[in-house]
């Protein structure tokens, strides 16, 4: 399920586990492999000027299909994109199946013409928004990373949580996915590269290894202990 | 797959949520304007203008705006370049963020979960997959992109281009060394013939 709550589950937080088989090298230049799969990527970036959903909103749907490991990149968004479609009200499950449209549509924000594509890729969509307060946190300060599972959308990978960083690098105040993947509004906060030495994550690492992951300011508390 | 993702595409055309020709220019756009060649002229500029180097280094999202790449999946961008101490490479372990305008859509590995697994796990093992050899001594550093800053690596300029042009330069540059898993070409390999 996608909603928050105990059951909520990422099926897509995959940092530091196993068994997922070769990497396949590909050359530069293959985008698609096949021509729904263009169409996949084009319906779900025009499909998103309906203005129905957000960014964090499609992985949030994306991350929780339960047979994400499953499916490829493509066969996900398309998978998402029926499902956001249905449950946002702009189509009816007796449309999806049939692939014709016997109901009315809903009114929508938007639609993306030809002619404004360009724009609207060029324009993107900023996450950085004004301070409301100054950050918590300094560069080269120790922190650590909340620990345990939450029953919601989140940007903290499971291979960091409960552990001490340092802050690298303030980022500025963005867009936080974990209220607004559930349509609770920006609720802006401090966003911190956090920097980890691979021996305070994996008992076995190799030196010479660090690895940073960009974190939210209420993900994280200060360690003045400074453990790991 | 074909017929699910047509018939959805003639549901939403019917509901009118779609512009047929909306999509046409989206997969034009993707496959043939917005690729990794754009990432390579960031690069090329940043070897030969130093003060362009200084600015993409201290803010990249406005630096490469003036190269006129800007917009969707590189709102906000960071440049990390490769040095003789430390070797960058870039992930996302949590979905498939990248730096669209710099280097179009991401490769299926990058998006695939075998890369995204192992490379925060085992960065040394995964670039030894990739060819990559870093030296003892010199530092991994594995950026995941968990939130919507963008990382563009700059590979270092190979020795032996000395007064190349900037187009020459960027024909060196490739998408993997970009993304930190790869290092520029060996600039005997356009000397001898390959398109400059």
């Amino acid at each position: 399920m996608s909603e928050s709550g105990p059951g909520y589950l990422s099926r897509a937080d995959l940092g530091g586990t196993t068994g997922h088989g070769p990497i396949v090298h590909e050359p530069e230049g293959v985008v698609f492999h096949h021509r729904w799969e263009a169409s996949a990527l084009a319906l779900t970036l025009a499909s998103g000027a309906a203005g129905k959903w957000n960014i964090d909103v499609s992985r949030r749907y994306r991350e929780t299909l339960p047979n994400y490991l499953e499916l490829s990149y493509y066969e996900i968004w398309t998978e998402s994109l029926e499902r956001m479609l249905v449950e946002r009200g702009l189509i009816t499950a007796d449309e999806l199946a049939a692939g014709h449209a016997s109901v009315p549509p809903v009114e929508v924000a938007g639609v993306l013409t030809a002619d404004r594509v360009a724009g609207a890729f060029a324009r993107g969509g900023p996450t950085e928004r004004p301070a409301a307060a100054p950050a918590r946190f300094a560069v080269g300060e120790r922190v650590r990373t909340r620990a345990g599972r939450v029953g919601h959308h989140t940007r903290l990978p499971g291979y960091v949580a409960g552990r001490v960083g340092t802050v690298e690098r303030i980022h500025g105040v963005h867009v936080f996915p974990d209220t607004h993947a559930h349509d609770l509004g920006e609720q802006p906060h401090w966003l911190y590269n956090v920097v980890f030495d691979a021996g305070d994550l994996w008992a076995d690492a190799r030196p010479g290894q660090r690895v940073s992951v960009d974190a939210w300011e209420p993900y994280l508390t200060p360690a003045a202990d400074g453990r790991p | 797959m074909d017929v699910r993702v047509r018939a959805l595409e003639t549901l939403l055309t019917e509901k009118g949520y779609i512009d047929p020709a909306a999509l046409d220019e989206v997969i034009d756009t993707y496959q043939t304007r917005i690729g990794p060649r754009n990432g390579a002229r960031v690069v090329a500029r940043s070897w030969v203008d130093p003060e362009f180097h200084d600015w993409l280094m201290r803010d990249a999202t406005a630096a490469i705006a003036a190269l006129d790449y800007t917009g969707r999946q590189g709102e906000h961008m960071v440049a990390v370049e490769q040095t003789d101490d430390t070797h960058h490479v870039v992930v996302c372990t949590l979905c498939s963020c990248y730096p669209w305008p710099v280097l179009g859509l991401p490769p299926t590995w990058y998006k695939s979960a075998p890369y995204r697994s192992r490379v925060v796990r085992d960065p040394h093992g995964v670039l030894a997959e990739f060819g990559v050899t870093v030296p003892d001594g010199v530092e991994v550093r594995v950026w995941d992109s968990t939130a919507e800053i963008r990382y563009l690596v700059i590979p270092q300029r190979p020795a032996g281009t000395e007064g190349w042009s900037e187009e020459r330069l960027a024909a060196l540059v490739t998408r993997d060394s970009m993304i930190g898993v790869g290092r520029p070409l060996d600039p005997h390999h356009l000397d001898q013939g390959a398109p400059a």
